[in-house]
């Protein structure tokens, strides 16, 4: 432990240029995903808590379901949609950047549509009257509705976020490990832990901590002062 | 918040373009992990570019992974090791050209008491014997790799079916399997380079080694053009035949590990009828 530690303040302190490139890729990696997700999930789930037809419940317990989707199972259907075999091949997207995000916003979109479904449904609940006896269409109430839930659906961003830079498996599929193209956090982990070099290892498990940590904190005390100016 | 969604998707296609644009004066090697954990890329790549201007972008995998990365036409050439799987590979249409690039071996390694007197065995298959009559605990790597194969070449050869609780299939890497091998206090097979290279060996040591039938010899297969019209086939044969130039095979004997020469050019080896 002590020698993660060290390993850790060690490439922290000298500001290792590998490791500001790795970490600087899971970012713009994951938190990419998280943009495309939310702009994709959050009206999404916003739908879905609003509009009744059929077949509703089922493609609420299929996402709810999704939440669960293992992250190798996710890497492997994007692996064999942007291979070469595959449909998608002529884009000629695996083993790059872009097909991490792609692997992460399939991860992510279930987490986030789902979660906003609930905390929209919930506030529906209590604005319903007030917005339909000033005339507002449901259509016309999402972004009311979004506004207003920002602060809990904040947080089930972070959620995603937290999902998609704690995997491993989707990303070590579509992403293939290349150095200095696709080696990320939490793969660069796993190639050390198969270097057998553990205090390393760890020592890159905690600055990836330090790092989803600074970012939940940043979230949180925007959220904080934005509560405080509203009153 | 919501006025910053057009310029994200922006910020999203950026990526998309800049990773296609990444791949332009690069070619895509699948690899074993063997020789990515070792360093050997790290010290051949740059002066494969140095000399050509092409990047090599490695996927570092099991041998079997490779193999199906090679057929589906994810890659632009492949560097691996199971002679015998190489051929089939050739014959089958998915390769162009198979060449041999270097060789080294394989070890057996294991806890330093060495319940089994491996040490003490005259040959690998007498080693393999030793472990499994006394049932000592064995890690196998079990994911279909090189080095899986080469092991169970060995059990096969020995008139041995490893089966019951001393044989544990790991479906790991090597690096992962010698990790479980240390924990446990349990032999295992290992190449040399990944042995050399690993840095979590507790109470494992090397107990055998130097029979001819634990060699290594790593090929590299260039993919079939016409069957994968996409493919870098000029860059990827540059690299082909840089591996097997003078200066190639310079790098890749040049490349040192705790002092240790790891991998040994084949340039004296004529290639495969």
């Amino acid at each position: 432990m002590d020698n993660a530690f060290q390993a850790a303040f060690r490439l922290i302190a000298e500001r290792d240029p590998v490791l500001v490139e790795i970490v600087t890729l899971s970012l713009q990696v994951s938190l990419t995903a998280v943009l495309i997700a939310s702009a994709i999930a959050l009206p999404l789930g916003a739908a879905i808590a609003l509009w009744q037809f059929p077949g509703r419940g089922l493609l609420i317990v299929i996402l709810n379901a999704f939440m669960g989707l293992p992250p190798v199972v996710a890497g492997l259907m994007v692996y064999l949609m942007l291979s070469r075999a595959g449909p998608l091949g002529e884009l000629g997207l695996l083993f790059t950047p872009t097909a991490m995000v792609i692997a992460q916003v399939v991860l992510i979109l279930p987490i986030v549509a789902a979660l906003s479904r609930q905390v929209i449904e919930e506030l529906w609940g209590e604005y319903r009257e007030q917005l339909q006896s000033l005339g507002v269409s449901r259509l016309g109430a999402i972004p009311t509705l979004l506004w207003d839930a920002r602060f809990s659906l904040t947080t089930v961003v972070l959620a995603g976020f937290g999902r998609a830079s704690a995997e491993v498996g989707a990303v070590l599929i579509v992403g293939g490990n290349i150095s200095g193209v696709t080696r990320v956090m939490t793969t660069s982990i796993a190639l050390e832990t198969n270097r057998g070099n553990l205090p390393l290892a760890l020592g890159l498990g905690i600055i990836l901590l330090v790092l989803v940590a600074t970012v939940n904190a940043v979230a949180y005390m925007v959220g904080e002062s934005a509560r405080r100016r509203l009153g | 918040m919501r006025r910053s969604g057009p310029r994200a998707l922006f910020a999203a296609i950026a990526l998309a373009i800049t990773g296609a644009v990444q791949a332009g004066d690069s070619i895509t090697l699948a690899s074993t992990t063997s020789t990515e954990a070792s360093g050997l890329f790290d010290h051949i790549v740059p002066k494969f570019r140095e000399a050509t201007g092409i990047h090599v972008r490695v996927v570092a995998v099991g041998t079997g992974q490779a193999f199906e990365i090679g057929r589906r036409g994810d890659a632009d050439v492949l560097l691996v090791h199971d002679t015998a799987a190489e051929e089939a590979f050739v014959s089958d249409g998915y390769a162009a050209e198979r060449r041999h690039v270097m060789s080294n071996d394989f070890v057996l390694v294991g806890p330093a008491d060495d319940p089994a007197d491996v040490a003490g065995a005259d040959s690998a298959l007498d080693a393999f014997r030793r472990i499994a009559d006394g049932e000592h605990p064995f890690t196998s790597r079990g994911d279909d790799s090189g080095t899986h194969r080469a092991e169970r070449n060995l059990w096969h050869d020995a008139g041995i079916q490893p089966r019951g609780r001393w044989y544990r299939e790991l479906g790991s890497g090597m690096g992962g399997t010698l990790n479980t091998a240390a924990a446990m206090d349990a032999y295992t097979y290992a190449d040399r380079a990944t042995w050399t290279a690993f840095g979590n060996r507790q109470n494992l040591t090397l107990l055998f080694d130097g029979d001819d039938v634990m060699f290594n010899q790593y090929g590299s297969l260039l993919l079939d053009g016409d069957r994968h019209p996409h493919v870098k086939h000029d860059k990827a044969r540059q690299w082909h035949e840089w591996l097997l130039s003078d200066q190639g095979q310079e790098a890749i004997a040049s490349f040192r590990l705790r002092g240790q020469q790891l991998f040994f050019p084949n340039d004296a080896t004529p290639p495969e009828p």
